[in-house]
């Protein structure tokens, strides 16, 4: 920066920023604008309620990928998010500061940056073979467990740390128990960072292919239970992309994906936001 | 009249750095006794052994005793939140919970079970009323505590304490944080409070020791270097260290 004002390099960084905030937001909206545009029109009734026929056609629609799809991310959640949350108020809360917890929390670092097909692998080996989970539904929603559980447990344990000592400080002295304290103040606080971990954990789960396939196996049928296998919406893509030459398909179950995680979202926000009302006391 | 708090040679440490060396003090009953000295002279320390908030700070060691009305609070056998139940709290920056004014007022008695509206609906104008802040909140007790200004939210941080009925009531520079006139309420309430609760208030502000206290104690270096009445104090300190720091001559 030898030789340039500090006004004009204010000019520069503006420029940059201005333009990099562009780019990335006509990115997305290009992408997400194309699948929907692509998709929407190859969106029916018949589409969404139809079970996928299977071959090389393409023919059908998708109802047993959203059911899978649904089933999954029930499940998944249903054990990741105590599980995640529990773990981080532990980390965060409770947990000493010694060689262990600090094993732990490099443990967990560690086991976010490995790819996700290694967890496939390894859900394959235990949840499938070992386990006689066969491939199924449960088998595929504790791969994602595994796979998704160290990021959330990272998310939630920094919203957790980040709330003010004096908050805490308060409760205490006002003779509630710790317990209290985490349920209390320490959690309404925390709750804004931990949903946004869960939606991305949720984004993810959807977004998930290789690892699913291997654990949840490819069958297109309808599935009876959470012990069955099942194809899940984006392993549906991915099947029809590679496989068939039905691409409309292909993006209008994109679309539908896209519009999954959309409702998702949505209300994991508004029931965390009811959560924060009721506890601050607002009706 | 036996002591309400005695503390019998305390010590207190942070990892290696002595805070506190064998405090020996008295507390009255319904009086309101003020703790002065420089900046990390052990007097925020002191207070916070009182109530025990110093447990939550990983790596300190005491020894000596707390006594509360005789009994040693760091016994094994006492239940440290009841301890902080009979012995309140307040803080230098005045910390509402991000909840309404009710909700801020109930929090007390709601952690100890009360869940009766009508009766939480009673405890929360009863405590704002002493904190006389209710004339000021009562049409907005459903707004968030955030929302008041500094010197309110400090009164709503009383009546927070008021609520759970404690004994005795800790203050940590109350006032650092707050403009003069919200300072001067705040000594005018604790005047109010002084015939129901025992009072005790660290400040780095001599004037108002001087102003609001009965007993005075001057720390220094962790030893509590002189401790008598606020009006014996400050007219014919015994210590040369006390006088000179009364005097303004260091500090």
């Amino acid at each position: 920066m030898i030789g340039l004002s500090p006004k004009l390099t204010q000019k520069l960084a503006w420029g940059f920023v201005w333009l990099a905030g562009i780019i990335a937001v006509l990115t997305l909206v290009f992408i997400i604008g194309y699948v929907l545009a692509k998709g929407l029109s190859a969106i029916s009734p018949e589409f969404l309620f139809t079970e996928p026929k299977g071959g090389l056609s393409g023919e059908g629609g998708i109802s047993s990928c959203i059911v899978a799809t649904l089933w999954l991310i029930i499940i998944t959640m249903a054990i990741l998010i105590p599980l995640g949350i529990g773990a981080a108020i532990y980390l965060a809360e409770y947990a000493p500061d010694n060689k262990f917890t600090r094993l732990v929390r490099y443990s967990v670092e560690l086991l976010a940056g490995v790819p996700s097909i290694v967890f496939g692998l390894f859900g394959f080996a235990i949840f499938v073979l070992a386990l006689h989970f066969n491939y199924s539904i449960l088998a595929g929603a504790l791969t994602l467990v595994c796979l998704l559980l160290p990021f959330l447990m990272r998310s939630a344990e920094e919203a957790i740390r980040a709330t003010p000592q004096s908050q805490r400080e308060a409760s205490l002295a006002l003779g509630a128990t710790k317990w209290q304290t985490v349920v209390h103040v320490i959690m309404p606080a925390a709750m804004p960072g931990i949903i946004t971990g869960i939606i991305l954990c949720v984004g993810g789960a959807v977004a998930e292919s290789a690892c699913l396939y291997v654990t949840m196996g490819g069958s297109a049928g309808m599935p009876s239970s959470f012990l069955s296998g099942g194809r899940t919406l984006a392993v549906h893509v991915f099947y029809l992309a590679m496989e068939t030459n039905a691409l409309d398909k292909a993006l209008a179950t994109g679309a539908v994906l896209i519009i999954l995680i959309l409702i998702i979202n949505l209300s994991t926000k508004w029931l965390s936001q009811r959560f924060q009302a009721k506890m601050s006391g607002e009706t | 009249m036996d002591p309400k708090i005695q503390t019998r040679a305390l010590d207190f440490r942070y990892g290696k750095v002595q805070a506190l060396k064998k405090v020996t003090l008295d507390i009255r009953e319904h009086q309101i006794t003020a703790l002065i000295g420089p900046s990390g002279c052990g007097k925020s320390t002191f207070l916070r052994t009182l109530n025990r908030m110093n447990d939550i700070i990983p790596n300190t060691h005491l020894e000596g005793k707390v006594l509360l009305d005789g009994l040693n609070v760091y016994e094994p056998s006492v239940d440290v939140v009841e301890v902080r139940k009979r012995v309140g709290m307040v803080f230098q920056q005045p910390n509402p919970f991000p909840k309404t004014i009710f909700e801020n007022v109930a929090f007390g008695p709601k952690m100890l079970g009360i869940n009766h509206r009508l009766r939480l609906d009673e405890v929360v104008e009863r405590s704002l009323r002493r904190a006389a802040l209710w004339d000021e909140v009562k049409d907005d007790l459903g707004k968030s505590g955030l929302v008041l200004s500094g010197g309110q939210q400090q009164r709503l941080c009383i009546a927070r304490v008021l609520a759970v009925e404690p004994e005795v009531i800790l203050m940590d520079e109350p006032c650092s944080a707050l403009d003069p006139l919200s300072t001067l309420k705040i000594e005018e309430l604790m005047r109010e409070l002084e015939r129901s609760y025992t009072i005790i208030i660290v400040t780095h502000n001599m004037q108002q020791a001087a102003r609001v206290s009965d007993w005075t104690g001057f720390f220094l270096l962790g030893e509590l270097v002189e401790y008598n009445k606020t009006g014996e104090l400050f007219s014919r300190p015994k210590d040369k260290r006390t006088e000179d720091y009364i005097t303004g001559r260091f500090g």
